[in-house]
């Protein structure tokens, strides 16, 4: 009896430590960031173009850059992506060749980002001539979200209940009538999640946009898509590993890092939302 | 002589390799409610889900055999068949509301259906009234219809069948997941809209397939064992099995 009580405290011990270890992980870092980070961020910071080497002023271009990124990502991903899942759910018949399709968008979103960088050097900037833009690291990331969205997708399709389909299709209701009208609507804040999180997840990736279009420094917020850009992750580590007066730009990098944690928070917190919101609906 | 609305000639049904109707023949008459009866499993719901051509989705499916509503062939490739199913309606085991409003889970069919639009107040609301369920949700149709209480939503159900008229309902064990108290709301509404629609019920409930059925239909392991009126399976069983299965032997 006493044995056994011992051993389920032990347990309690081991699961109860291991949550309290990730959890101070993340407090961490949060507080290191944050305590260095909070100083240098100001209006000025995020309003203002870097000046003089990056040792003073702001990182607006940065966020900008970002910005941009992060909605042709979306606009290229989102509608590939959810319609993908749409095929695989709704209307792919059970197949080895569906199985092999699945397994290997599962298995590209496994792939390392630095070899998606890779790929839209090749693809995007050479063969098709976009050459490093924003255009092409934006469809290079699209290309990184895609397997994510599609994933989460068809998890949020599969969660919608047969009998539903089945009682507008009863009602002599066309399949495409069904998927718009009753699936989507039903499914929209599970897929809002997912593209939500993924493209928080795009925003914040360094490597893929190395090679397809992100610059040190850009003079002024380009408007056009065929420029290269500036982008906060690149730019926090320029500053953090590149810069030749690292010392002096060191609250800055931490400034950059408290900015962009805080834009991909603030859309986990819209994530959050979304789902909160359905959870009370239902 | 009744007419025949609805029915199966030489039908076999299989899933993949399992044969799960064998060689069914049988005609529902119009206006009258039909109870398929039998134990788990002996294809009730797969032989009414043919009807509507519910098995469409599912890829391992394979009838053989035909079926028609009044002369028209169910299966041939020219008959679209969400006009069938507009004709065939279906009612399902679980109450399955749409996400909607409880107006619009009735507006909906209705407008996929190209109704008039100012006519679709008045087909709804009488549409409610005919199931019983108007006095109960005339103040709040906005709200959503999975607020409403299981056997309300098996009402909605109804009507949401009713609405587009269609000439046949098939119900797949309507009452199963409700309480008695609903489940005779239910009964009664059956008996009521026998008048305008040909019923087909799929049931358990021996008491309810005497109360409610003109007639009675016996199935076991995928055959049609006995078909004929209420009173003569109940009381003058010409089957053993049948005999045997009324009577609680075995189910």
């Amino acid at each position: 009896m006493i044995k056994k009580r011992l051993f389920n405290t032990f347990n309690w011990i081991i699961l109860c430590g291991s949550t309290l270890t990730v959890c101070m992980f993340l407090g961490v870092i949060l507080w290191d960031i944050f305590s260095k980070g909070f100083s240098s961020v100001s209006w000025d910071f995020v309003t203002l173009f870097p000046t003089d080497g990056m040792t003073k002023g702001g990182i607006l271009p940065a966020i900008v850059g970002t910005v941009i990124l992060t909605f042709i990502t979306t606009l290229f991903s989102v509608p590939f992506g959810v319609a993908c899942a749409i095929y695989l759910n709704e209307y792919a018949r059970p197949s080895v060749l569906t199985n092999i399709i699945r397994a290997s968008i599962r298995n590209l979103a496994g792939i390392p980002s630095i070899i998606y960088g890779l790929f839209g050097l090749a693809l995007f900037v050479q063969a098709l001539h976009l050459g490093t833009s924003v255009l092409s690291a934006g469809l290079t990331l699209g290309l990184l979200s895609l397997p994510y969205i599609i994933t989460t997708t068809e998890e949020a399709l599969k969660r919608i209940p047969n009998s539903l389909r089945e009682a507008t299709l009863a009602l002599g209701v066309t399949q495409v009538e069904t998927i718009k009208d009753v699936v989507l609507p039903k499914a929209l804040p599970g897929i809002l999640t997912g593209v939500i999180l993924t493209l928080s997840r795009a925003a914040g990736e360094t490597a893929p946009i190395l090679f397809t279009g992100v610059a040190f420094y850009i003079n002024g917020v380009s408007a056009s898509l065929n420029q290269e850009f500036m982008a906060l992750p690149y730019h926090l580590y320029m500053l953090s590993t590149q810069h030749n007066a690292i010392e002096q730009v060191r609250p800055l990098a931490y400034g950059t890092a408290t900015v962009l944690i805080l834009l991909v928070f603030s859309l986990n917190i819209v994530a959050f939302y979304v789902r909160f919101k359905n959870r009370t609906q239902d | 002589m009744e007419t025949i609305k609805l029915r199966a000639e030489n039908l076999d049904l299989y899933f993949g390799k399992k044969q799960i109707l064998k060689n069914v023949n049988i005609n529902f008459p119009a206006n009258q409610v039909t109870s398929l009866i039998g134990p788990s499993g002996c294809g009730k719901s797969t032989l009414l889900r043919t009807f509507n051509r519910m098995h469409d989705l599912i890829p391992e499916a394979k009838i053989d055999g035909k079926l028609f509503l009044d002369d028209l062939d169910l299966y041939d490739k020219k008959n679209s068949v969400t006009a069938i199913r507009k004709r065939i309606g279906m009612v399902f085991q679980k109450p399955n509301p749409l996400p909607k409003s409880i107006y619009d889970n009735l507006s909906y069919a209705l407008k996929i259906h190209n109704y008039p639009v100012q006519q679709i107040p008045e087909l709804i609301e009488n549409a409610l009234k005919e199931s019983f369920l108007w006095d109960e949700v005339k103040e709040e149709l906005k709200k959503p219809a999975v607020k409403l209480s299981g056997g309300q939503q098996q009402r909605l159900c109804i009507a949401r069948t009713t609405v587009i008229r269609p000439e046949v309902i098939l119900m797949d064990e309507p009452c199963s997941a409700l309480d008695p108290i609903s489940t005779k709301k239910i009964e009664e509404l059956i008996l009521k809209l026998k008048k305008d629609f040909t019923i087909v019920i799929v049931t358990h409930n021996m008491q309810q397939a005497q109360r409610i059925s003109d007639k009675v239909a016996f199935m076991y392991l995928g055959e049609l064992i006995e078909f004929d009126t209420c009173d003569a399976i109940f009381h003058h069983p010409k089957n053993e099995l049948t005999h045997r299965y009324i009577g609680g032997h075995f189910g």
